[in-house]
C-alpha cells in the first residue's frame, strides 16, 4: 500500500495551497507586523494624530504587560469566567436537546424548535446586547417581574453588580450559541449509524445508557469541535460585554475581557502595547488549542490504525 | 442614472480629447467664480495661488442652467496623473458620522444644486452637485467603536500622498482640539474668512476650535448653551413657585442647589436623575485644562467638587441612580418621572426633552440658567489641509456660519440655536415656546451663551471625561473608595493616552 | 456496546415515555419562549417611535411600523437596499469560499500522506484560536496599502483560510468519510480533483450546510473590519448602516429605525438558515448510506 501514497502526495500539497496562500497574504503578514511592532514604542499621541515612535525598546512592552498593576491576569480571568458561565449551560442543554431531537423512541416533533433555538444566533451580538440592556434595565421587563415577585419597590441594578452583570453577559452568550451547538451535535448524532441505536433498543438499553455508551463516544470529534470553537468565541468575546458594561469600565472592570482590554490600546493606535498583548494572546490561544486537541484525542490512535492502511 | 453617467463620460472624453488645458481649465474657473467674495482672499492660499489668480477676471452670475451644462464637462473620479488630481478638484469630499450636516448643507447652502442632485427635501439622488458642477462626496462612518475617528485619522495621514483629497470634515466639541492642534486642518483665516465675518459667532464656539497658538481652525453653525429644565408642577409643590426667575433665585449657586435637592428628597422627589447629569456644568467651569504643559494629567478641583456632590446625592438619594441615555433616565423625563429637573442644552430641550415629556407634560417644563453656564454638544466643520477646493469650503463656511439670514432661516426651520449673536438676539425679542408653557427660552440662551467659557478645552477632553465619569461611578455605587476610583481613572487614562503621566 | 438488558416492563416503559415526552416538550417550549423573547422585544420596538422606546419596554405595540419601515428604506443616505445587496454578496461568497476551501484543506490532511502534513496540521490548530482582533489594525493598513479600500476582496477572500471551519470539516471527515470511498474512486479512474468535487462534497453536504450557515451569519454581522475598509456609501454592509442610523444626530435620532433596520437585517439570515437546515436534515439519509 505504501508505494501508492507517494504518487498522490502532490495532491495533498496542491489542495492545501489555497489555504496557506490566503493565510499568508491576509493573516500572516499583518500578524508578523503586529508581532514586530511589539518590540517598539509606537503609538499615536493625543488620541490618534501625533505619531510617537517607532522606537525600539526590546521587551519593555512585555514587561509593562506583565507588571502587576496592569492586571492582565484579571482580564484573562474575567474572560474565562464569562466564557465558562455561558459554556456549561450551553453544552448541557445542547446535548440534552440534541439527544431528544434525535431520539427515535420519543418521536418528538422538533422542526419548529430547531429553527427557533437557532434564531438568537442570527441577531448581531451588538443588537443582542442592546435588546438585553433594555430587558434588564432599571425599568425593563425583568425588573418589573422582579419587583412584583419580591414586592420590593426599587429595581435591582443588574449592570451595577459584579455577578449579575456577568450573568447577563453569560445568558446572552448562552442564548446566542446553544441553538448553534444543538444543531452541530444533532448533525453529529445523525451521522451515527442508526443500526447501532436499533440494536441498542432491541437489547433494551435505557435512553441514558444509549446516550452515554453509544452517542457520546461517537460524537467526540464534534464535541471537541464545539469546545474549541466555543473557546475561540470566548477568547474573542467583545461585543456583548462591551455594550452591557459600557466599554468594560463598569464595576471595576470585572467584566472586561482580554480583547476589550486590547481595544483600549487601539484607542491610541498603540501598536507597541497592542502588539505585545497580541503576542501573549497568540501564545495563549495556540497553547490552549494544542492542549485541548491533544488531551481530548489521546485515545484516538487505536482507531486510526484501522484507517492508516488505506493511505 | 446610467444614461447620465454615459453622457458624462462622453462629455468628459470629448473635453479631454479636445483642448484639455483650455476648456477644462476654463470651465473650472467659471465654476468657482460664483463665489466672488472669496476669490480675493483665496489668492493668498499657499499652493494654489497660480490657479486662483485667473478667477478675478470673470464675473459671477451663472444661471442655474448654465451651471448645469458646465457640470457635464466635469466627470468626477476620472483618474489622471496630475498631482492633486484634476478629478479630485471637482469633487468635494466631506467626512462625517451622521446626516445632520448633510441636511443643513442641502437645505440651506445656496450653491447646493437641488435639481441636479435630485433633492426634494427628503429624497436625494445618486450623485450630489453644487451649482458650479462640483460633486459632493460624503464619506460617512458611524461613531460606534470610534470608527469615525479611526477612519478619519487614517485618511488624513494619507492625505499628502493621495490625489483624492479630503476637503472638509466634521468634529464634535469633545475631540475637536485633537484635530485642531494636529497638522491636518487648514486655518480658517487661510481660507479667507475674516474676523469681521466671524464677529457674530459666540466666543466659546471659537475657543473650542482654536489651537494652542491661538489660530482658529474651524467654525460651527450652532451654539449649544445649556440651561436647567425643571418641572413646573414639582416646583410649585415644593418651592411654592414655578416662575423661572424665582426658581432661578433658589438655584443660582451650588449651595442653594443642594438645599433644594434636600427639599425635593423630603417631598419624595429626586433632584436629578443620574450620576452624570450635572457633570458638564462642572467640567465646563474648570480652572485649567486636563493636561498641563508637562503632559501630566491634572484633575481640576471643580471636577472633584462634582465627585463629592454626586457622592452626596447618591448616598442621600437625591438622584435616581441612572446613567445618561439609559431607558430609566429617559423615562424620568416623562410624566411618570419623579425627577425635578435636567441639565439640557438647546437641542436637548427642543428635541430630547420635548420628545420624552410627550403630550402629558406639554407646557409643564420651564427653564432657568441654573448654577453655572455650560454647553453641551455641537458640530464643527474643519477644512482639511491639502484640500483642493479651498474656495468652495470657505464659501460653505461663510454661508452656513456667518450669513445672518441663512442662520435665522436654519433656526426657524430646524430649531437649531445658531451661532449668530445678532440673529439670536433678534429672535429673542419676541419668542414663546409652547413646550415650555410660553416661556421665551431663546432669551435665556442669548444670556447664557456669552458666559460659557471653553478656553480650558483640550484635545484630551473626550477620552478623559469618559474615563473619569466611568471610574467614579464605582465610587458612587460604593464599591470602591475615592482614592481607588482616582487611581482607576489614571490607569484608564494612560491606556488611552500613553504619552500622559500623572501629576503628583 | 450492548448494555445488559434492563428489567423494565412494557407497561411502565410506555408510561415512562409519555412522561419523558411531556417533560421534553415543556422544557423545549420554555427555551423556545426564551429564544423568541429578544425577537418579541425587537418586533414590538419596530412598531414604536424613539421617545416611547427610550422610556423603556412595553408590551403594547405602537403604530409606527409602517413609518419606521419607510424611514429605513426611504433614506437615501443610508441606502439600506444596496447595503442589503452588498451584505448578501459578501456573506454569500464568504460562506461559499470558506466552506469549499476548508473542505479541500481538510481533505488534503485527511486523505493524503505527505512530509509536511503533520507540521501543517499542527500549525493550523495552533492559529485556530487566535482572535481576529489581534491583527485587525495591521490588516486594515495592509489592505489600504494594496489599494483594497472599498473593495470586497479583503472581506471575502481571507475566508479561504478559516481554521475553525477547516477543523470542523476534518472532524466530520474522521467520522463520516471512510478512505475506502476514495480508494474505490481511484480504481474507477477518477482524478483526485474530480473525486473531491463529485464524490466527496456530496458526502460532506451536512457539514458544508452547517458551516455555511455559521460563516454566513458571522460575516453578515461583522462590523469592525468592514467599517474600516468600506466607506463608499454604495459599498456599505448592513452593520455599518445600522451603526450610521444609531449615530444619527439628536434631531433625526430614531430608535424605531434602528430596531427596524436590525429587524430587516435578520430576515435574510433566517431565510438562509431555513434553506440550509433542510440540507442538514437531508444529510441524515446520506449519512446512513455511507454506513
Amino acid at each position: 500500500m505504501k508505494h501508492k501514497s507517494i504518487s498522490y502526495a502532490k495532491w495533498g500539497y496542491i489542495f492545501i495551497i489555497p489555504f496557506f496562500v490566503a493565510f499568508i497574504l491576509f493573516n500572516l503578514i499583518p500578524l508578523v507586523s503586529t508581532f514586530y511592532n511589539s518590540l517598539f514604542e509606537n503609538y499615536l499621541g493625543r488620541g490618534g494624530l501625533v505619531q510617537v515612535g517607532p522606537n525600539f525598546i526590546g521587551l519593555d512592552n512585555f514587561k509593562t504587560m506583565f507588571a502587576p498593576e496592569t492586571e492582565l491576569g484579571k482580564y484573562f480571568g474575567n474572560t474565562f469566567i464569562l466564557w465558562i458561565l455561558g459554556f456549561i449551560p450551553q453544552i448541557f442543554f445542547s446535548l440534552l436537546f440534541a439527544s431528544w431531537f434525535t431520539d427515535l423512541r420519543m418521536k418528538l416533533k422538533t422542526g419548529a424548535y430547531k429553527v427557533i433555538f437557532y434564531l438568537p444566533n442570527v441577531i448581531m451580538a451588538a443588537a443582542m446586547g442592546m435588546l438585553f440592556y433594555t430587558m434588564f434595565a432599571q425599568n425593563g421587563p425583568i425588573n418589573s417581574i422582579y419587583m412584583s415577585i419580591t414586592g420590593k419597590d426599587s429595581p435591582y441594578m443588574f449592570f451595577d453588580n459584579v455577578w449579575s452583570q456577568r450573568s447577563v453577559i453569560a445568558i446572552i452568550n448562552f442564548l446566542m450559541w446553544y441553538g448553534n451547538t444543538t444543531i452541530m451535535l444533532m448533525a453529529a448524532i445523525n451521522g451515527v449509524d442508526p443500526s447501532l441505536y436499533e440494536s441498542a433498543q432491541i437489547d433494551g438499553a435505557t435512553p441514558s445508557q444509549t446516550f452515554w455508551k453509544i452517542t457520546l463516544p461517537l460524537i467526540r470529534p464534534i464535541l471537541l469541535y464545539v469546545l474549541i470553537t466555543s473557546l475561540i468565541g470566548g477568547l474573542q468575546m467583545y461585543d456583548v460585554p462591551q455594550i452591557i458594561t459600557k466599554n468594560g469600565e463598569q464595576v471595576q472592570r470585572t467584566s472586561m475581557t482580554v480583547v476589550m482590554y486590547l481595544q483600549k490600546h487601539l484607542y491610541s493606535k498603540n501598536y507597541g502595547m497592542a502588539g505585545a498583548l497580541s503576542v501573549i494572546l497568540f501564545v495563549v490561544a495556540a497553547v490552549l488549542s494544542l492542549v485541548v486537541f491533544y488531551v481530548t484525542t489521546e485515545r484516538e490512535p487505536k482507531k486510526k490504525v484501522k484507517k492508516g492502511g488505506i493511505k | 442614472m446610467a444614461n447620465l453617467k454615459k453622457l458624462l463620460a462622453g462629455a468628459m472624453a470629448l473635453c479631454m480629447a479636445g483642448a484639455m488645458f483650455a476648456s477644462c481649465g476654463n470651465t473650472e474657473e467659471g465654476g468657482s467664480d460664483s463665489k466672488s467674495n472669496t476669490t480675493n482672499n483665496a489668492g493668498t492660499n499657499d499652493n494654489k495661488g497660480g490657479e486662483d489668480g485667473g478667477n478675478g477676471g470673470e464675473d459671477g452670475g451663472n444661471g442655474g442652467d448654465a451651471a448645469g451644462d458646465l457640470k457635464e464637462d466635469k466627470l468626477p473620479n476620472v483618474p489622471q496623473n496630475v498631482e492633486g488630481s484634476e478629478a479630485s478638484k471637482k469633487v468635494l469630499k466631506i467626512y462625517t458620522w451622521n446626516d445632520e450636516f448633510k441636511s443643513r448643507l442641502r437645505d440651506f447652502y445656496p450653491e447646493y444644486d437641488k435639481e441636479a442632485s435630485g433633492y426634494d427635501g427628503e429624497k436625494v439622488g445618486e450623485h450630489e452637485y453644487l451649482k458650479d458642477g462640483t460633486e459632493i462626496v460624503w464619506v460617512t462612518t458611524p461613531n460606534a467603536d470610534n470608527a469615525y475617528q479611526n477612519k478619519l485619522d487614517e485618511d488624513l495621514k494619507a492625505q499628502a500622498d493621495s490625489d483624492d483629497k479630503i476637503d472638509m470634515f466634521l468634529v464634535e466639541a469633545d475631540y475637536a482640539l485633537k484635530y485642531v492642534n494636529g497638522p491636518y486642518v487648514k486655518p480658517v483665516a487661510d481660507l479667507g474668512l475674516t474676523d469681521a465675518d466671524l464677529a457674530d459667532q459666540y466666543q466659546y464656539t471659537k475657543d473650542i476650535v482654536t489651537d494652542s497658538n491661538g489660530v482658529l481652525e474651524g467654525v460651527s453653525w450652532q451654539a449649544t448653551p445649556g440651561l436647567f429644565a425643571y418641572r413646573r408642577d414639582i416646583a410649585k409643590e415644593v418651592l411654592g413657585t414655578d416662575d423661572p426667575t424665582e426658581v432661578q433665585a433658589q438655584l443660582s449657586d451650588w449651595d442653594k442647589f443642594n438645599e433644594v435637592a434636600k427639599k425635593m428628597k423630603d417631598a419624595g422627589y429626586f433632584m436629578l436623575s443620574g450620576y452624570d447629569d450635572a457633570y458638564r456644568t462642572f467640567s465646563n467651569n474648570v480652572s485649567h485644562a486636563w493636561v498641563n504643559n508637562k503632559m501630566q494629567i491634572v484633575v481640576d478641583d471643580n471636577l472633584m467638587k462634582w465627585v463629592d456632590q454626586t457622592k452626596e446625592y447618591s448616598d442621600k438619594g437625591y438622584n435616581n441612580g441612572t446613567s445618561l441615555w439609559d431607558d430609566q433616565w429617559n423615562a424620568d423625563q416623562s410624566s411618570a418621572g419623579k425627577v425635578f429637573g435636567f441639565f439640557y442644552s438647546t437641542w436637548g430641550i427642543n428635541f430630547t426633552l420635548a420628545g420624552n415629556a410627550g403630550d402629558d407634560l406639554q407646557g409643564q417644563y420651564a427653564v432657568c440658567e441654573g448654577p453655572q453656564a455650560y454647553y453641551w454638544g455641537g458640530t464643527w466643520m474643519c477644512a482639511a489641509d491639502g484640500t483642493d477646493n479651498p474656495e468652495t469650503v470657505a464659501d460653505i463656511m461663510k454661508a452656513l456660519t456667518c450669513n445672518k439670514d441663512i442662520m435665522l432661516d436654519i433656526t426657524k426651520k430646524t430649531q437649531d440655536y445658531t451661532n449668530n449673536k445678532s440673529a439670536m438676539e433678534e429672535l429673542a425679542k419676541d419668542f414663546s415656546s409652547d413646550f415650555l408653557g410660553g416661556q421665551n427660552h431663546i432669551a435665556l440662551f442669548t444670556k447664557a451663551a456669552p458666559n460659557i467659557d471653553a478656553s480650558k478645552a483640550g484635545p484630551y477632553d473626550q477620552g478623559l471625561n469618559e474615563s473619569f465619569q466611568a471610574a467614579f461611578k464605582d465610587y458612587f455605587l460604593g464599591s470602591v473608595d475615592k482614592d481607588t476610583a482616582l487611581q482607576n481613572f489614571y490607569k484608564a487614562a494612560q491606556e488611552k493616552y500613553p504619552e500622559l503621566t500623572v501629576a503628583e | 456496546m450492548a448494555a445488559p438488558v434492563d428489567a423494565v416492563g412494557e407497561m411502565s416503559n410506555s408510561k415512562q415515555l409519555l412522561i419523558r415526552r411531556v417533560v421534553s416538550y415543556t422544557v423545549l417550549t420554555i427555551f423556545a419562549i426564551l429564544s423568541l423573547f429578544p425577537f418579541f422585544i425587537l418586533l414590538v420596538n419596530m412598531t414604536r417611535d424613539t421617545n416611547s422606546i427610550q422610556k423603556g419596554f412595553s408590551l403594547v405595540p405602537g403604530s409606527y411600523l409602517l413609518k419606521n419601515f419607510k424611514t429605513v428604506l426611504g433614506n437615501h443616505d443610508w441606502k439600506m437596499l444596496s447595503s442589503l445587496k452588498n451584505s448578501l454578496i459578501i456573506s454569500g461568497l464568504t460562506a461559499l469560499l470558506s466552506t469549499y476551501f476548508s473542505a479541500l484543506t481538510a481533505y488534503s490532511i485527511h486523505v493524503y500522506d505527505y512530509k509536511l502534513k503533520k507540521f501543517l496540521f499542527t500549525f493550523i490548530l495552533m492559529i485556530m484560536m487566535v482572535p481576529t482582533q489581534v491583527s485587525a489594525l495591521g490588516f486594515v493598513r495592509q489592505m489600504a496599502s494594496w489599494g483594497l479600500t472599498n473593495s470586497f476582496i479583503p472581506l471575502i477572500v481571507p475566508s479561504i483560510a478559516a481554521p475553525a471551519t477547516f477543523f470542523f470539516m476534518k472532524q466530520y471527515m474522521d467520522s463520516a468519510l471512510p478512505l475506502e470511498i476514495v480508494e474505490a474512486a481511484r480504481i474507477d479512474g477518477s482524478g483526485e480533483f474530480r473525486t473531491f468535487n463529485e464524490l466527496v462534497t456530496p458526502i460532506l453536504k451536512p457539514a458544508i450546510a452547517v458551516q455555511a450557515i455559521f460563516t454566513f451569519v458571522s460575516s453578515w454581522n461583522n462590523f469592525f473590519i468592514p467599517a474600516l475598509i468600506l466607506d463608499d456609501k454604495n459599498k456599505r454592509t448592513l452593520p455599518i448602516v445600522i451603526g450610521i442610523i444609531r449615530s444619527a444626530d439628536y434631531a433625526s435620532f430614531d430608535m424605531g429605525a434602528v430596531y427596524m433596520a436590525i429587524g430587516i437585517s435578520i430576515i435574510p439570515v433566517a431565510i438562509v438558515y431555513l434553506i440550509l437546515s433542510k440540507f442538514i436534515i437531508r444529510g441524515i439519509a446520506l449519512g446512513a448510506v455511507k454506513g
